[in-house]
């Protein structure tokens, strides 16, 4: 089990997360009993097969950065939890994935940072829309991720729109005019 | 000039209560220094080769008389009472403690600044002209878009981590004077045939290692449009843009390697879901912000002071200071000046706490309270009346800001070099100042007139070495300091890449490969030709043979 921010609420979470090996293949590799996010080589060689998984809500399927978020366009409806790796924290393309992927293509399901994801980030990734954070296993203690959601509201009023308020600052407030 | 309202008053204070955390989070070891690094960078704290170094942003050059106040009393309590503008208008203390920054911060927030994003590979500091707003030639005042653009750019959740650093100027003028040919997006206001507003758009610029002339991306942008259209340019960067390889990530590279046409495509699709959307600007938006920007109260005066010009021809030091440091003004009867940072034997852009204090009464005095910083490290009180220039001139001779060379030679931009920087080759400040110390005939100076010298201490090229006249460039030669020297340079309408004349030299030489640059203008010259338009009229064979000729010279002078 490990622990995951979900919705601003530490939660225990079983999901196992699936990183292809040397050597193995996306056609073959066994996948891990329980639930699971396959990578998106898997998901598009065995989609068939995997789908009801999916339907039922103990499958996933994360993207790499170098991955185009439009090839889940047709899948967005069937999947219930999608995630997006961070190999480092300063890598950003994850963001822009994110926000295609509910912005863009509309995605409403679970949208999760894996990887690399530190509590400094967290109110980025949020804004970019992803819902669920999943720092890596052991990296805070409990009191340290606890602390952490504090930093979900480092910002109260930001200026520009992203996923979680499409609108800019000057669209949802009245500013004044200079005096 | 803006004014904080509510909201970016919050913005910057809860961004000092966020770097307080992370700050204590990272002396108590929670954080590590990997992860710690790109915080501080985007708080503009780099760990330099003494001590940190904190670079505070100046938006597009735009500074209040408080706030050249705050700035000396933090040079004085937290630095070791000087700072140094630098040729992104913005401000570095050299010598704060880590311990110290969220204070800085925090006493900044007081005054409406911060240091946000004057690091890190992020969307920096936005650059402008710092005569906006008071230039004859200025066809759109480019300060309320450039304050636009800041609000888009500040804590943009999606590029915060971009490849690499990312740098957008704006010009509203006929001349160019922000240099936005070589920035990663150069936006250039017009107007079109209907007499509607929006931006030509330039993108992939940059000096460093690869330096590079942006290219059109589009030549009109609808102002409405303006955001959405960058926020397309920065989304292809952020997922294409290369990451395996910090040399080659900027968006320069992007575009090279795939072509501006099939980069544009890739920003047009990009933009075509983007266009109308929430980002599109509204009309009290703009007005909301450029009603920050109307003119200050003018008096309605003669367009020539009768006073101003007996003084002119009464003193001859002053008469030498206004033909360098006065700039003609829209306004009939006023001018702005520029004070001058280049003093011989200062480190060019270099600032004690005396005068950021001398500036700030100089500007509540005669400048409606403002001061502006551009991007040569010199300062500009936009709006003061001719009748006030001489008093103007003698303060300001006398906190050493009166040096009458601005567009001299001895008006050399520098980056900090190897005396501060953990990154240069070689010093920069040494080579300045002995150039100006050779130099410092006023006579002579004027005589060789208008010319450009920039000197960066390594290939990251903060000294903009590229667009010097004359450019000098820090290298490292089996751990020694040498100096690659190019010409041809220009900033401007007419940016263009200095080209190498020729192997490099030490340091001592440095004087006397100006002086054989120089010798070589003067004897090929025509009546009011410029050493640029020289060097471009008859090619860089005479200045290149001269100067090794010389070289060659001293060297059997010495056997």
């Amino acid at each position: 089990m490990s622990e995951i921010i979900k919705h601003g609420v530490i939660h225990e979470d079983d999901w196992t997360v699936l990183r292809l090996g040397e050597g193995e293949d996306a056609t073959s590799v066994e996948l891990p009993a329980g639930r699971v996010i396959v990578p998106l080589a898997v998901w598009l060689a065995r989609r068939d097969t995997l789908g009801a998984q999916a339907e039922a809500g103990v499958l996933g399927v994360w993207l790499a950065g170098t991955e185009d978020p439009a090839t889940l366009a047709d899948d967005l409806l069937r999947l219930q939890l999608i995630a997006v790796d961070f190999p480092k924290f300063a890598d950003g393309r994850g963001y822009s994935i994110a926000t295609l992927l509910r912005a863009r293509h509309g995605y409403g399901g679970e949208l999760r940072a894996i990887g690399e994801v530190l509590r400094d980030q967290f109110s980025y990734l949020t804004r970019c829309g992803f819902d669920s954070l999943q720092p890596a296993t052991g990296r805070y203690t409990r009191p340290q991720l606890e602390a952490a959601l504090a930093s979900l509201k480092d910002f109260s009023d930001p200026y520009q729109g992203a996923v979680d308020r499409a609108e800019p600052l000057f669209r949802r407030v009245t500013r004044k005019v200079a005096a | 000039m803006y004014q904080y309202d509510e909201y970016d008053q919050r913005i910057v204070d809860e961004r000092v209560a966020q770097f307080r955390d992370q700050t204590q989070r990272y002396l108590a070891g929670e954080l590590g220094e990997d992860e710690f690094r790109p915080l501080r960078l985007q708080n503009g704290l780099y760990i330099q080769r003494y001590a940190p170094m904190l670079r505070i942003a100046v938006p597009y050059g735009n500074l209040r008389a408080d706030q050249m106040r705050m700035l000396g009393h933090i040079a004085r309590t937290y630095d070791r009472g000087y700072g140094h503008f630098t040729t992104r208008q913005n401000l570095q203390f050299n010598w704060p403690r880590l311990e110290d920054v969220p204070e800085i911060l925090a006493k900044l927030a007081t005054v409406q600044m911060h240091a946000i994003q004057t690091s890190g590979n992020c969307i920096r500091n936005v650059t402008s002209d710092p005569f906006a707003g008071v230039a004859a030639d200025e066809d759109i005042d480019p300060r309320p878009w450039c304050e636009i653009v800041r609000q888009w750019s500040t804590f943009h959740p999606e590029f915060a981590y971009l490849p690499r650093k990312f740098k957008i100027a704006v010009n509203g003028a006929k001349e160019d004077r922000a240099v936005i040919q070589v920035h990663d997006i150069g936006l250039d206001l017009k107007r079109d045939a209907e007499g509607r507003i929006g931006f030509r758009v330039l993108v992939g610029g940059g000096l460093g290692r690869t330096p590079i002339i942006g290219e059109e991306i589009s030549p009109f942008v609808p102002w409405q449009d303006i955001l959405s259209y960058c926020e397309a340019i920065l989304r292809v960067y952020n997922l294409n843009g290369r990451r395996d390889n910090a040399y080659k990530a900027r968006i320069k590279i992007l575009v090279k390697a795939l072509g501006i046409d099939a980069f544009r495509s890739q920003v047009e699709a990009e933009f075509a879901h983007l266009k109308g959307g929430p980002a599109t600007l509204t009309v009290d938006e703009v007005h909301r912000v450029a009603d920050h920007f109307v003119d200050p109260s003018y008096e309605t005066l003669p367009a020539s002071d009768a006073g101003y010009t007996d003084q002119l021809a009464a003193n001859k030091a002053f008469a030498a200071w206004a033909r360098r440091n006065v700039r003609a003004h829209k306004q009939p009867g006023y001018a702005s000046v520029v004070l001058s940072l280049k003093k011989t034997g200062i480190a060019p852009g270099d600032i004690t706490a005396d005068q950021f204090d001398s500036v700030a009464v100089l500007a509540d005095a005669f400048g409606f309270g403002e001061v502006r910083v551009t991007h040569e490290q010199n300062l500009v009180l936009a709006d003061v009346k001719q009748s006030d220039l001489f008093a103007v001139w003698e303060a300001a001779r006398d906190a050493g800001l009166a040096t009458p060379n601005i567009g001299l030679l001895t008006d050399i931009i520098a980056c900090p070099g190897g005396d501060f920087c953990a990154l240069a080759n070689a010093k920069s400040i040494p080579i300045a100042n002995a150039i100006q110390a050779r130099f410092d005939d006023l006579d002579y100076l004027h005589d060789i007139g208008e010319i450009e010298i920039n000197i960066s201490g390594c290939m990251n090229a903060c000294g903009h070495h590229h667009v010097g006249h004359i450019g000098v460039l820090g290298v490292d030669k089996n751990g020694q300091e040498w100096y690659q020297v190019s010409i041809g340079g220009d900033q401007g309408n007419d940016t263009a890449l200095g080209k190498v004349i020729g192997p490099s030299f030490a340091a001592d030489e440095m004087p006397d490969v100006i002086s054989s640059l120089i010798e070589t203008y003067t004897a090929n010259r025509h009546d009011d030709e410029r050493f640029i338009d020289t060097v471009r009229r008859v090619g860089a064979d005479p200045f290149k043979t001269r100067v090794y000729a010389d070289r060659e010279a001293r060297k059997q002078a010495h056997v």
